[in-house]
């Protein structure tokens, strides 16, 4: 089984605060991190690998400094990583981006491609599907559990609103999982000292024939127009006196509000 | 384009990096800033840049090379998925939505039904929809990516609308970015605002970005259709007229394939039925509360109430109430008209599953509380004596009336 995880390094947002005087972001010392998402991907390939035989590649696209993220990848048992970076890479949109990540998988050739949820910093979701839809692959959407790998076939569990579907479709696939999963493994000592002596595969643009008219913000259909800080709410109102005048004077106000 | 950092004019003060919502902005070793690929173009550097060092520039072929002509596409189209038939509440929210962006833009809004009955076709109608496209096979009776993806693909081709619109949920979150890969357009994920840029007629969508901490106004300026996915319980529902009249069209549902099969839906059915996001009146609690035993206390005044217990992550990591209950990024979001928040301290990732809640009442210790910012109302108190308190109170006024 050829598996390829995409990662994605992402700003720690649970380390992030809001300045309450400025309301903006306070981003000192945040540390980049693999999206948590992506770590439960990377432990679902793993599994897969251990049952099914095979080799897992990570993939990301991002700036040379995300080498960082397929490190720690590499450490926890991924047999190679490459790295998409490029100038021509930046901005890209998801649709960018799926085009982008369609390109090297075409390239580096899987069965199973595995994505996270989602990425905290941009929780799109779209990234997994949209790369399926390029790949002309059938994807599984909030995988919460591994039922069987066959050579041409899979059967999973789908998270859904109340509930989950048992879903089975052919291989390739592409699945984005839920942290439900699993419980992504630490980095052992073998696979620290694998790390150390990775070679990561740098691929630029023309490395995989993509098409510049579809890649980084020229391949963009969507644009920021621009970003604001969202509104503090403006009915504010602190009740005064003592608790229990408070508490009255909170349920009235209720009261007359219908609430209650 | 691009925007770099002219070295000459940069002091070093990272004012910049500290500004950046993608983290594209690094120091270098000469104490310069420079902006990498991480860039999302927000242009949020160049105003906070004191020495006006960040410019954009300029490329070749920034001019975009698409020959589509968007005056040619016309009219909302709306996703209303069903769940055994039956439309989800979202559905009416899209159509609340819809049925205001096709005013404004004089055109018409139709909405896609898929394995569901004429009858349940035509409520949407009734909901604000002029036109409906049913495709009434079995075969879409359960959710499945492919033939979602490829009759929405065939309608869009077909009637070529400027807009299209989905639930942000497990389902439209899936699909979606299918139908969008393949029509080369835009897709913004999970927004909270839609509107109609006056001077271009482009639809401005705006969104939580960043864990919720910052809103991104997005565009797809070229492409066409502008297509989003819509946060459930945000939008207003339309108004349901039951004489509204409208057009029912049956989808021609021939070759349609599927590489997927869903074999089974298994429900999960959770002690007290927890229907967070139908509630009126929600009654959270946090790390604040101390133990499991707290969140019976909640449950009481819920009770009285008529509201549901929701929590936050922390109380939820702490194992002292299930999953199903919890708010913000990682949980669920509510939009309920009273959400009291109980030794909740109000972290960023809880606010935003909750802050659009009419009424938000506070309940704290810590009159540091991020909390209290959200707040309507705020006490600031022990939770197991401002509680018993409420509950108290509300017996006593509503035993008077």
């Amino acid at each position: 089984m050829e598996i390829v995880i995409c990662i994605k390094q992402v700003p720690d947002t649970a380390e992030v605060r809001i300045n309450p005087e400025t309301n903006t972001l306070i981003r000192d010392g945040v540390p980049s991190i693999i999206n948590p998402y992506d770590m439960h991907a990377i432990e679902t390939g793993l599994q897969i690998r251990e049952k099914a035989g095979g080799k897992v590649t990570v993939l990301t696209m991002g700036p040379p400094q995300a080498e960082t993220a397929l490190l720690d990848a590499i450490a926890m048992g991924a047999d190679e990583a490459v790295l998409l970076t490029d100038r021509a890479f930046a901005g890209a949109d998801t649709w960018a981006t799926s085009y982008t990540l369609f390109k090297a998988i075409e390239k580096i050739k899987a069965d199973i491609i595995i994505c996270g949820k989602q990425a905290i910093d941009g929780d799109t979701a779209q990234v997994g599907p949209e790369t399926a839809e390029f790949l002309n692959i059938p994807h599984i959407s909030y995988v919460r559990k591994i039922e069987e790998v066959n050579p041409d076939s899979i059967r999973v569990q789908r998270l859904m609103d109340g509930g989950y579907d048992v879903v089975e479709t052919s291989i390739p696939v592409l699945l984005t999982v839920v942290k439900e999963i699993n419980e992504p493994r630490l980095p052992s000592l073998k696979g620290k000292m694998n790390a150390k002596k990775a070679e990561i595969r740098k691929w630029k643009s023309v490395d995989i024939s993509a098409d510049e008219n579809n890649t980084g913000l020229k391949g963009s259909p969507t644009q920021v127009k621009n970003i604001f800080a969202p509104e503090a709410k403006k009915d504010r109102k602190m009740l005064k006196g003592s608790l229990e005048e408070q508490i009255n004077a909170l349920v009235s106000e209720l009261r007359s509000l219908k609430c209650v | 384009m691009r925007i770099v950092v002219n070295t000459e004019k940069c002091t070093g003060c990272e004012t910049c990096v500290a500004s950046c919502p993608f983290t594209a902005i690094i120091m270098t070793s000469e104490g310069k800033a420079f902006i990498n690929e991480y860039c999302q173009f927000c242009r949020a550097c160049m105003s906070a840049c004191p020495e006006g060092a960040i410019i954009e520039v300029k490329e070749e072929g920034d001019t975009p090379n698409s020959e589509l002509r968007t005056q040619d596409y016309k009219g909302v189209m709306v996703f209303a998925e069903q769940r055994e038939g039956k439309a989800v509440p979202v559905a009416y929210e899209l159509l609340g939505i819809g049925r205001k962006l096709a005013d404004e833009r004089n055109s018409e809004l139709s909405a896609v039904i898929m394995g569901a009955s004429e009858s349940e076709a035509r409520e949407l109608i009734k909901w604000g929809a002029d036109k409906v496209y049913l495709a009434s096979d079995p075969l879409f009776e359960k959710f499945n990516d492919e033939p979602y993806a490829e009759v929405l693909v065939r309608l869009i081709r077909e009637h070529c609308p400027e807009i299209v619109l989905a639930g942000a949920t497990p389902v439209g979150r899936s699909f979606f970015p299918r139908v969008a890969a393949r029509l080369r357009t835009g897709l913004t994920a999970d927004c909270t605002a839609l509107e109609i840029d006056k001077e271009t007629g482009n639809l401005l969508q705006i969104r939580p970005a960043f864990g919720g901490n910052i809103m991104a106004v997005i565009l797809c300026p070229d492409n066409r259709p502008q297509m989003a996915t819509v946060r459930p319980r945000v939008m207003k529902r339309g108004l349901y007229d039951v004489n509204r009249k409208g057009e029912i069209k049956y989808f021609n549902q021939e070759n349609i394939a599927s590489r997927t099969r869903v074999l089974g839906t298994i429900k999960e059915v959770s002690e007290v039925k927890v229907n967070l996001q139908e509630a009126e009146i929600i009654i959270a609690g946090g790390r604040g509360m101390g133990k499991p035993e707290g969140f019976k206390l909640l449950a009481e005044l819920a009770g009285i109430l008529g509201g549901a217990v929701g929590a936050s992550r922390a109380a939820v990591d702490e194992g002292w109430i299930p999953y199903s209950h919890q708010v913000g990024q990682t949980g669920k979001t509510v939009c309920p008209r009273v959400y009291i928040a109980c030794g909740i301290s109000g972290a960023v990732q809880h606010l935003v599953g909750m802050q659009s809640s009419d009424i938000i009442i506070a309940i704290n210790k810590n009159p540091e509380a991020p909390i209290f910012n959200a707040a309507t109302y705020g006490i600031i108190g022990d939770v197991y004596e401002v509680v018993p308190m409420l509950i108290k109170r509300i017996k006593e006024t509503s035993g008077s009336r």
